[in-house]
């Protein structure tokens, strides 16, 4: 066999360069700047970098134009490239997809950063290798260590982020898979406090992780066995020639949306979402919450647009059936939940499944009136919203702290409209706009996935989407209730910290968004649209 | 013009909320008036031979075929002058209330006071669906803090019972909304304008199921039996002048809606579910005044009361007669007026004595004269007394039931006798009697309380005698209406006269 030379597109690939050098010399510094002098270099580095791929990501959306119907894409409607040897597609939803991840990014970053909540060291252990509880722990809190890793490992996770919607192949997507993954696994068991609990949700999701993984790749394999290609172009074209073994596709379709579905969390596979979310540090969850949803969502977008898109009719009831079970389970389990991490965790986990409405609505060009819009622009939408109030989110609930730390149980927020109206304003709104209340960019979001569902005849599925909003709504409310209306307890009550700019900007900036979004949506809505689809 | 009115206490609640606390009521105050007097301005305009008027028309999301699209037709602005009047009234009766410790202070009273005046206007003037909607769930956030922040005890639960009660219609009604969208978008170029949908041609069953999304929104609104259970609560825990935010505004978006929406872009589903909708409205009409009857709490009373009265509206509405709709946008406005100076003087009443239940006063007319007799006009109104507003819209709702079908009116007439009923027995029970001792060091109403409800006084004895500015106004909207739902029947026999006493009174 012949070894060729890869051509890569370097301008297009620019920004996943970018953010995959920045983190290579995150490493170096890591290694060669003494300790005591790594953060501000480290966190400089981190911002430069994301900053840099989101300016380069501009650029190569504006030079989209000149590669219309380019390298062989084949008429269809999608404009862009296929680069780096059929291995990377830099299209209009991956441009999109990257610019979101990258703000997303760019707030990670400045949450990571924050220091003056825990009083002068940031919310990561101060060495993860001391056992908890042990002398070696302590003496590295009282030295005040801190882990400046956790900055090239996040933007490691963002480089895998950033290919993973792009892949333009099985195995492309299993790599960006696991280099987004395993960066996570490790943050999420650095919190500072309650290490226990950071440790065993990294563990839960590493190990459920590599199962979906392992999933992955047996499915990939069943899928070349089936097609004999790993591209998605030349599946597209197996799958639309038909051929014998269809069962080996079935089981592959299905075994790749297991792992997939792992990562976006949606029922069956949502196991790992509330321990995850309540045990990693605060800032980890807000940066993963949307980041890996994003990145999972753009990649199960494209594996099923674009290589299953011939096979729709038989992977649309597998999603019918996931996306009710993620809505109905996510929204009566958040009910019952009392901490607001695993709360907003179970809504994520809802959400997903309205995300999932929106991708069962796709229809063939053909069947769409003029001037309507796709459900890849519906959910590309979506993804919009819920990172913003996702993040914003958590981001206040890093705020609201008691003596142990984050004070994440309900009864600590009792009253805490009384005590800080602005943040449990800001907070209340975030609710609202999970909630889909109008004016709220999650109006809008919802709106978007439920019409094109209803348009591609989905109707049983918009019904229990509703019925879940209506079930969702009551938790919601009845945290703003219990920040507004309800006595503070009496054994201490949360109280809001004072963070820095790195927080509060993230905060208001989530909040901006959340609210022009949910008020004028036609500038996002334009950007979305001018994406276009995606290269075939 | 519309525009102006909307974004007016809109900007006045932001203003309210970041100006200092002492300026906080004067401000408030001075904006209710600026829009009251917007509003004055937009009726003088308005030109009696119906359609839509003052229209404005914005592309706002285009992706969606949604604008931002306003106008007024005669019931329109009927409400709008309604809500217009009413909000003043209540942040003068509300003046020193607002402050009472333990509730939410009186910046946030009134700024959400006015949001809630804001957006109950854009309901009222907008005119694409979208639109509508929007605005139509976003009034429920003030509402919601009304209800919450400023009240009795337990007003926390009444609150979240409401704002539930009240996102699960509306989500119900999202899912029509979206359907309407599809179906629009399946006939051509998607479009959310109530001018381009009421001449959409929707499919007989999609246009029955839309209906019902419309339709159980606004029943949970308005509220009509079986949906009508937050009401009470809500009006028992609220101030008196949050409730006659909630009663007499932001209910009326759930006839008004049926009206507009239900009536006007889906004719055919109107007509079909007619004996289903009015089984309802009977229902309400008569369950509603009999649980009225047998409640101690004065508020509670009232909420009921009201229960009742939506159910005549309703059944107005759905006779399809012009009668039966000018009657029915009568009605709207005279239950505004009139339960608004029920719910203000009882207010007062409760200041007074500190206690809403009916069984624990008596004796009042004696010590507060003043008090006793606007209680027992705001009464009266209620009940319809010839000579006051809501009498002659009752009486029109009656003739249409009467044309309906015997039985109807029958039933609907029941509710002449059993308003008598809840409301001179309460009033016989509150303010007659031995005055007893503690009950002696009452004093009689103040000239702030007397201005905040002489204008609904004057206003439904004025209307009472010379309804002909509201029949004006809102009889060509109902010509349109009842063409545009493919109903002909008589020209509309306007009743000035006062000559057939109904019922007992």
């Amino acid at each position: 066999m012949e070894f060729v030379k890869p051509e890569l597109e370097y301008a297009e690939l620019l920004p996943l360069l970018i953010v995959f050098g920045g983190a290579c010399v995150g490493v170096m510094l890591e290694a060669f700047l003494p300790r005591g002098t790594r953060r501000l270099p480290q966190v400089g580095l981190a911002l430069v970098t994301v900053v840099a791929a989101l300016v380069a990501t501009v650029v190569v959306g504006m030079g989209l134009d000149e590669h219309a119907g380019a390298d062989g894409s084949g008429g269809s409607e999608g404009r862009g490239l296929v680069g780096a040897m059929g291995s990377i597609v830099v299209d209009g939803p991956t441009v999109y997809l990257w610019g979101l991840l990258l703000v997303f990014a760019l707030g990670g970053v400045a949450l990571f950063g924050e220091q003056r909540l825990e009083g002068g060291v940031s919310a990561f252990t101060g060495q993860a290798a001391a056992l908890p509880g042990t002398e070696g722990e302590r003496e590295a809190s009282t030295r005040g260590l801190e882990h400046t890793e956790v900055y090239p490992l996040l933007l490691f996770a963002v480089f895998g982020m950033l290919l993973f919607p792009a892949s333009g192949d099985l195995l492309t997507m299993f790599v960006a898979l696991e280099v987004l993954s395993l960066p996570l696994y490790l943050l999420c068991g650095l919190a500072r406090r309650r290490r226990l609990l950071s440790q065993e949700a990294a563990m839960k999701y590493f190990l459920l992780g590599a199962f979906a993984s392992g999933f992955f790749l047996y499915g990939a394999a069943l899928v070349y066995g089936y097609a004999g290609s790993v591209s998605f172009a030349g599946i597209n074209e197996a799958v639309r020639a038909g051929s014998a073994n269809h069962g080996l596709l079935l089981a592959g379709i299905g075994l790749l949306a297991v792992g997939l579905l792992f990562k976006v969390g949606a029922a069956p596979f949502q196991a790992w979402t509330p321990d995850v979310y309540q045990g990693a540090p605060t800032a980890v969850t807000a940066f993963m919450a949307a980041g890996t949803k994003v990145a999972a969502f753009g990649a199960l977008l494209r594996l099923l647009y674009v290589a299953f898109g011939g096979e729709r009719w038989s992977w649309q009831p597998m999603l019918w059936v996931i996306a009710i079970a993620s809505m109905i389970l996510g929204a009566i389990l958040a009910i019952v939940q009392n901490d607001v991490k695993r709360m907003l965790a179970y809504s994520s986990v809802a959400h997903t499944g309205f995300i999932l409405v929106g991708v069962l609505g796709v229809q063939s060009a053909g069947d769409l009136a003029q001037g309507q819009y796709t459900s890849l622009e519906g959910v590309l939408f979506y993804l919009t919203t819920y990172g913003f109030a996702m993040i914003g989110a958590f981001a206040i609930v890093t705020l609201v702290r008691d003596a142990g730390g984050e004070a994440t149980a309900y009864d600590r927020w009792a009253g805490l409209g009384r005590t800080s109206p602005l943040v449990a304003g800001a907070f209340a709104f975030f609710l609202l706009s999970m909630a889909g209340i109008p004016l709220t960019a999650g109006f809008i979001g919802k709106w978007a996935v439920f019409t094109s569902a209803l348009s591609a005849g989905a109707w049983p599925v918009v019904l229990v989407a509703i019925a879940c909003s209506i079930l969702a709504i009551t938790f919601y409310v009845r945290h703003i209730r219990l920040m507004f209306f309800t006595e503070p307890s009496q054994d201490g009550a949360g109280v809001v910290t004072r963070s820095s700019l790195l927080t509060s900007g993230t905060i208001v900036v989530c909040l901006a968004a959340t609210l022009v979004m949910g008020v004028v949506p036609g500038p996002v809505l334009d950007l979305v649209t001018g994406a276009g689809d995606f290269i075939r | 013009m519309l525009s102006l009115l909307i974004w007016l206490p809109l900007a006045g609640a932001i203003a309210v909320a970041l100006l200092p606390r002492t300026l906080s009521k004067p401000v408030g105050l001075g904006v209710a008036l600026a829009t009251l007097v917007a509003g004055v301005v937009v009726a003088a305009s308005y030109e009696i031979d119906g359609g839509r008027q003052l229209t404005e028309e914005h592309e706002w999301i285009e992706a969606f075929g949604v604008h931002y699209a306003l106008g007024v037709d005669g019931l329109g602005l009927l409400l709008v002058l309604l809500t217009v009047l009413l909000v003043p009234l209540v942040l003068g009766a509300e003046w020193f209330k607002a402050d009472a410790a333990g509730s939410a202070g009186a910046r946030s009273f009134v700024a959400w006071t006015l949001a809630l005046e804001g957006l109950s206007l854009a309901v009222f003037c907008a005119t694409d669906v979208f639109l509508f909607y929007v605005v139509f769930e976003a009034t429920l956030i003030p509402a919601y803090f009304l209800v919450g922040g400023f009240g009795r005890d337990g007003r926390g639960a009444a609150a979240l019972k409401f704002l539930m009660f009240q996102l699960a219609g509306g989500l119900v009604l999202l899912a029509s909304v979206i359907g309407l969208y599809v179906v629009s978008a399946q006939q051509g170029e998607p479009s959310y304008l109530l001018s381009d949908l009421e001449k959409l041609d929707i499919g007989t069953e999609a246009g029955r199921w839309l209906f019902f999304g419309f339709f159980i929104a606004f029943a949970i609104k308005a509220p009509l039996f079986p949906l009508h259970t937050w009401l009470a609560d809500t009006t028992e825990k609220a101030t008196p002048g949050t409730g006659v935010l909630l009663v007499c505004i932001l209910d009326k978006i759930g006839t008004f809606g049926m009206m507009r929406f239900c009536l006007g872009i889906f004719p055919e589903a109107s007509q079909w579910a007619t004996p289903f909708v009015i089984t309802l409205a009977l229902i309400s009409v008569v369950y509603g005044a009999l649980v009225a009857i047998g409640q101690d709490d004065v508020f509670r009373l009232i909420g009921l009361t009201s229960l009742s009265h939506f159910g005549l509206i309703t059944l107005g509405v759905f006779t399809m007669t012009s009668q039966g709709g000018t009657g029915a946008i009568l009605y709207m406005v005279n239950h505004g007026l009139g339960t608004a100076a029920l719910f203000l003087v009882a207010g007062y009443l409760y200041d007074r004595t500190g206690t809403a239940s009916i069984r624990e006063m008596r004796g009042v007319e004696k010590v507060a004269p003043v008090l006793a007799g606007l209680l027992l006009v705001a009464g009266l109104a209620t009940l319809g007394l010839p000579g006051l507003s809501p009498f002659i819209s009752e009486f029109l709702v009656f003739v249409a039931a009467f044309d309906y079908g015997w039985y109807v009116g029958a039933i609907a007439v029941t509710a002449v006798v059993l308003s008598a009923i809840y409301v001179l027995w309460m009033y016989q029970r509150t303010m007659t009697g031995p005055t007893p001792p503690e009950v002696e060091g009452t004093t009689d109403l103040g000239v702030r309380e007397i201005a905040a409800v002489a204008p609904l006084m004057v206003a439904l004895v004025f209307f009472g005698f010379y309804p002909a500015p509201l029949l004006d106004v809102s009889n060509p909207m109902v010509g349109d209406l009842m063409q545009q739902v493919g109903v002909q029947d008589d020209a509309p026999t306007v009743v000035h006269a006062e000559t057939e006493g109904e019922g007992a009174h």
